[in-house]
């Protein structure tokens, strides 16, 4: 029961990557692939319908984490503080950006919006970047299970690390060069004309970036924290994952030569997948690894909630999730295809 | 300030601040509902184009608040963990619980639907579009359920076992889900976001009416928002208030004997209208006594003896007990406002002659901010009324907060929430402002046929 609902947190963080994932990266390449008006417009419509329940994934995950491992909750979210609270005001930032934009049609208003929106879609994608970074480095556990990490020491790791260190810091690039790849790919397979072609040169040159990034943070993990690879050794079928993540850059690669956006788009969301999968199994059975000396790790027996509340929860949590998927399925169906070049034909 | 005063200070305020969004948007699902189905059961062309119009313009309006009302929610579940992790470790797997389902059943519905309500009108048939409207209300209003649930079981905890680590566990998940407390508070919570979202709507008509703009439209506004205005308040004070204070005079009797301001146990207590409470001397300065009420009000006589704060010791009384107490008064006060001007209202429309009323029309205008001053009040009661306690009886609010988390990053981030949310109610004001006076009347401006997004 706590392996399965280990994993359940694990998918629902992994659709919120791979879901907000394209909008955070629309976000990211939004100055410079969307030019004129039209173009900046034509982008945020892409996205328009489907942000907010793609954002949803986040809250229904920390949601399930409470109730499923309110340890762990207790623990990483107080000690994470600052960066957590940044976080938070970053994704009310981006929030009213990209829905009230449009409100006004005064230049000056939308140049505002403009500019806000990509800086809180940047520094949030180096956040969750630099934040997945920071579990599966582990962090400072005491004696009575909490911690409070600063958010920076002198940027290694080791036994007192902070938020901030050469392993995190590259998490978060790693993070900004795959989200901006994957949103460049969603906006060549929604948009149409100079912004559909501007997106896909892009997302050519980002490859390279993230491709190389990637071959450098997965030997960096097995640096910042060598026990990442137990599961690997114990169970060899596991190495399947990597895999993944490579035939999932490669076929990446082909797929953007292709005159259909669709497999190009869907490779990178294989990818972003398979590397969230990569990491958490690199963690499991551990929820938050310690660094430090006094403490040891945050586990999953230790923080898993009463077996009557999981129970419970496994019913619920089937049902509405399946609500859930069926809501995204009416969504994404009625608003498929390319998005229409002028405002009106969308909505009203 | 010490970490904890903190940790108070910044729950309360992001708490209050974010509540003003909801209370409309979940009293507002309901009444664009109304127009929406006048729109769809109308075989009159020209009536069916007018409630469209109508709902399309509070759909605007409620686009802006949800928004506003998203972004300020996700602060309230991340600050669980990050500022109260000992009750988030304690508590977690209960609490956890129906605040995952909120997620999961409410704003997965939510976020589609009103993403189809908002950009679908063209493309969904006028039937499905009137059910995405449907199911944004459904949505709004389990989400309002789920975090009331949260909020009794905290007031009134049911359905638990409490192990010897100190954390508590679910034993019966329906007694948590079915937790009378929360029904009541359910009922009488929802009544007061309809009395909001009617005094909002009334407002915009009464504007209309005596700006003598939008043709029809301030009268459709005027007769919708007193009908339900009139309606919600009844049901605010009978039977869901009195039903919820007995419940609480039963279940929290320190609440109840602070809120009135009673120190010592009484046989026929009696209401103070008003007043000011005297904690040091444990009298009541200047009071307005209605003898005897209050027994009558608990208990169905006027001779009950009811009991005082005397008869609980010091360190069970609700602290910041003056606040409390004008908190009460102050939400009991509005209440019974928003009930007489509501029903000289509905008065005036029945006999046809609320438009030419201008004095009532003034009232009606002006008096749209007081339901946010009788919720935010009604809230603080409750919160307020269930000190020193998070989990009345069982975990003391001192003993919550995260013990890593020091006062210097608590004002940090206060500071930090206290800004963002004066760039927030800026941004309010102008939108809702410019809406409004954009009116339903004039053709779409560039700006409004870019809808919510772009």
């Amino acid at each position: 029961m706590a392996t399965l609902w280990f994993w359940i947190v694990a998918v629902m963080l992994t659709a919120y990557v791979v879901l907000d994932g394209f909008d955070l990266g629309v976000g990211i390449v939004y100055l410079f692939v969307a030019r004129t008006e039209a173009e900046r417009g034509q982008a945020l419509r892409s996205i328009g319908p489907v942000w907010d329940g793609n954002e949803v994934w986040l809250l229904a995950a920390g949601g399930t984490l409470f109730f499923a491992f309110p340890m762990l909750y207790a623990s990483a979210f107080s000690g994470f503080y600052l960066p957590l609270m940044m976080v938070l005001w970053l994704l009310m930032l981006r929030g009213i950006s990209v829905e009230l934009r449009g409100r006004s049609a005064d230049p000056l208003w939308r140049t505002f919006f403009d500019g806000l929106f990509s800086f809180s879609s940047v520094l949030l994608t180096i956040f969750f970047g630099a934040a997945l970074g920071n579990v599966v480095r582990g962090v400072p556990i005491g004696a009575d299970g909490y911690f409070f990490l600063p958010l920076w020491t002198n940027w290694r790791t080791g036994p007192n690390p902070g938020i901030l260190d050469w392993y995190t810091v590259l998490g978060g690039v790693l993070a900004l060069a795959a989200l901006s790849l994957h949103g460049a790919l969603y906006l060549a397979l929604k948009t149409e004309g100079d912004l559909e072609r501007r997106a896909l040169t892009f997302a050519r040159r980002i490859w390279l970036a993230a491709v190389a990034l990637t071959a450098i943070g997965i030997p960096a993990t097995v640096l910042a924290r060598p026990a990442s690879l137990n599961n690997y050794k114990g169970h060899p079928v596991s190495f399947l994952v990597p895999l993944a993540v490579i035939a999932s850059v490669v076929t990446m690669r082909w797929a953007m030569s292709r005159t259909s956006r669709l497999p190009a788009f869907l490779a990178s969301c294989a990818y972003l997948a398979s590397m969230m999968v990569g990491a958490v199994t690199g963690l499991y059975p551990v929820l938050l690894p310690s660094v430090g000396t006094q403490g040891r790790d945050l586990t999953l027996a230790e923080a898993i909630s009463s077996p009557h509340t999981l129970r419970v929860g496994l019913i619920w949590w089937c049902v509405g999730t399946s609500l859930a998927l069926f809501y995204f399925g009416v969504v994404y169906w009625l608003f498929r295809g390319k998005v229409p070049v002028d405002a009106d034909g969308y909505g009203h | 300030m010490n970490a904890l005063t903190l940790h108070r200070i910044q729950f309360g305020f992001t708490i209050t601040y974010h509540y003003l969004f909801p209370q409309l948007t979940m009293g507002l699902a309901l009444l664009i509902v109304v127009l929406k189905t006048v729109a769809l059961r109308s075989r009159d062309a020209e009536k069916q184009a007018k409630y469209d119009v109508a709902a399309r313009f509070w759909a605007k309006i409620f686009a802006i608040n949800f928004l506003l009302g998203v972004v300020t929610g996700i602060p309230m579940e991340f600050q669980f963990g990050t500022n109260w992790s000992e009750f988030s470790r304690r508590t977690g797997g209960v609490i956890g619980m129906p605040l995952a389902m909120e997620g999961i059943f409410s704003f997965f519905l939510e976020s589609a639907f009103l993403g189809l309500f908002l950009f679908g009108e063209k493309r969904l048939s006028r039937g499905f579009h009137w059910l995405s409207a449907v199911l944004v209300f459904v949505g709004s209003w389990i989400s309002g359920f789920f975090i009331i649930v949260t909020n009794a079981w905290m007031q009134h905890p049911v359905g638990y076992t409490l192990l010897p680590n100190g954390v508590f566990e679910v034993s019966s998940f329906t007694q948590l889900l079915f937790n009378p407390w929360a029904w009541l508070e359910y009922a009488h919570n929802m009544c007061a976001a309809v009395v909001t979202a009617s005094f909002v709507m009334a407002a915009v008509g009464a504007l209309y009416v005596l700006q003598r703009r939008e043709g029809s439209y301030g009268h459709i506004f005027l007769k919708l928002g007193v009908i339900a205005g009139i309606v919600s308040c009844v049901l605010q004070v009978f039977p869901t208030g009195d039903l919820h204070g007995k419940y609480m005079a039963k279940n929290q009797p320190t609440a109840i004997a602070a809120m009135e301001g009673l120190f010592h146990t009484e046989k026929g207590a009696g209401i103070i209208v008003m007043g000011q409470p005297d904690y040091e001397t444990q009298t009541i300065d200047n009071p307005l006594r209605v003898n005897k009420v209050l027994s009558f009000l608990i208990y169905g006589t006027t001779s009950a003896e009811v009991e005082g704060l005397d008869h609980f010791p010091r360190d069970q009384w609700p602290s910041t007990l003056a606040l409390l107490f004008y908190s009460y008064h102050i939400m009991v006060g509005l209440g019974t406002w928003f009930g007489l001007l509501m029903a000289v209202a509905a008065f005036y429309l029945w006999r046809g002659k609320l438009e030419s009323a201008r004095w009532i029309l003034w009232c009606l205008l002006l008096s749209w901010p007081l339901p946010y001053v009788a919720t935010t009040a009604g809230w603080m009661t409750a919160e307020i009324g269930r000190q020193p306690w998070l989990v009345f009886g069982l975990v003391r609010t001192s003993t919550g907060a995260s013990s890593h988390v020091g006062a210097g990053n608590s004002l940090f981030t206060l500071l930090g929430f206290l800004g963002m949310y004066t760039l927030l109610s800026l941004l309010w004001i102008i939108l809702v402002y410019k809406h409004i006076e954009h009116g339903l009347s004039a053709p779409d401006s560039a700006a409004h046929t870019q809808s919510l997004t772009a």
